[in-house]
């Protein structure tokens, strides 16, 4: 099979591995396989590109969060009746 | 809160003699990330409270009967999981079929823009990250568990399919719909902008 030429069925294969691919658990030969494709098909190297970057923008969107506030922790505490152990 | 990190810290003897010195430091440690995942599966503060407080009510009453078949945390996120979905139940009775069957719309994807190039702190503004949040509201409950477990709270598939009691293979599947549904709904709102900055540098002259 020719990598370089661009058919629908293609795309679609690539669909079903994207989503390992970008975690990094894709079957090397599927890899290999798909990385050639995207390398000779822009769209679905756009595709495998912004399917990443909204991975990473949530990652990093959940490593800006801060902690619990802390009257939803007190009034946990107190439901509980633990409020004597809150430190 | 993976597994490796949090299995050896609490003593499962205290906890279910009862030991409540040692229930109140379980639940102090687990908490945020109880609370985090309730709010964002929720999108409310009131009802992602809820959550927290029956979660840790009934973990209190019914841990004496935990046999330690799954690690502690998931046996918490599968108590979480399961008020969070009653919530949802009680709120739209009318989504009990969404609830109960995967999406199995097509996901093939339509909106095809390279939005990768904008500025970071655009990307991670407070409006995007509002963004980001309402975006996932838009996914069905059983795809937004999956997803906010995974990529979210960065649980393992295996944990995450341990939580919600259904195959790693289930998992994937979801993951993945969830990802390209989410993709979509970014490209479409990132790429505004970019037109926006073309119509703002560009020729155009509306």
């Amino acid at each position: 099979m020719d990598p370089h030429q661009h058919d629908s069925a293609n795309c679609k294969d690539l669909l079903a591995n994207i989503s390992a691919y970008v975690d990094g658990t894709l079957r090397e030969d599927l890899c290999v396989l798909l990385e050639e494709h995207i390398h000779s098909c822009r769209n679905c190297e756009i595709v495998v590109n912004t399917l990443q970057k909204t991975i990473d923008l949530y990652h990093e969107a959940a490593e800006k969060e801060g902690a619990i506030p802390e009257d939803v922790r007190s009034r946990l505490f107190a439901r509980l009746e633990l409020d004597d152990f809150i430190e | 809160m993976s597994e490796e990190n949090t299995k050896p810290i609490f003593s499962m003897e205290a906890l279910q003699a009862g030991d409540r010195a040692e229930f109140a430091r379980m639940m102090d440690h687990f908490s945020n990330p109880i609370y985090r995942l309730g709010l964002k599966i929720l999108a409310n503060e009131q009802d992602a409270e809820d959550v927290l407080q029956e979660t840790f009510i009934k973990a209190y009453h019914s841990i004496a009967k935990f046999e330690g078949r799954s690690s502690l945390s998931t046996w918490l996120y599968r108590i979480a999981t399961n008020e969070a979905l009653m919530l949802i139940r009680r709120r739209k009775p009318t989504l009990e079929l969404v609830l109960e069957n995967d999406n199995e719309e097509d996901v093939t994807p339509v909106e095809i823009v390279d939005w990768c190039c904008l500025p970071e702190e655009e990307l991670l503004s407070s409006e995007s990250r509002d963004f980001l949040e309402e975006a996932v509201q838009v996914l069905t409950p059983p795809l937004r568990l999956v997803f906010l477990m995974r990529d979210v709270e960065g649980l393992s598939i295996k944990e995450t399919a341990e939580i919600l009691e259904i195959s790693e293979s289930a998992v994937k599947v979801r993951l993945m719909r969830a990802r390209l549904k989410l993709r979509e709904e970014l490209t479409h709102y990132f790429g505004a902008q970019l037109d926006g900055k073309e119509v703002q540098y560009g020729s155009a002259s509306t």
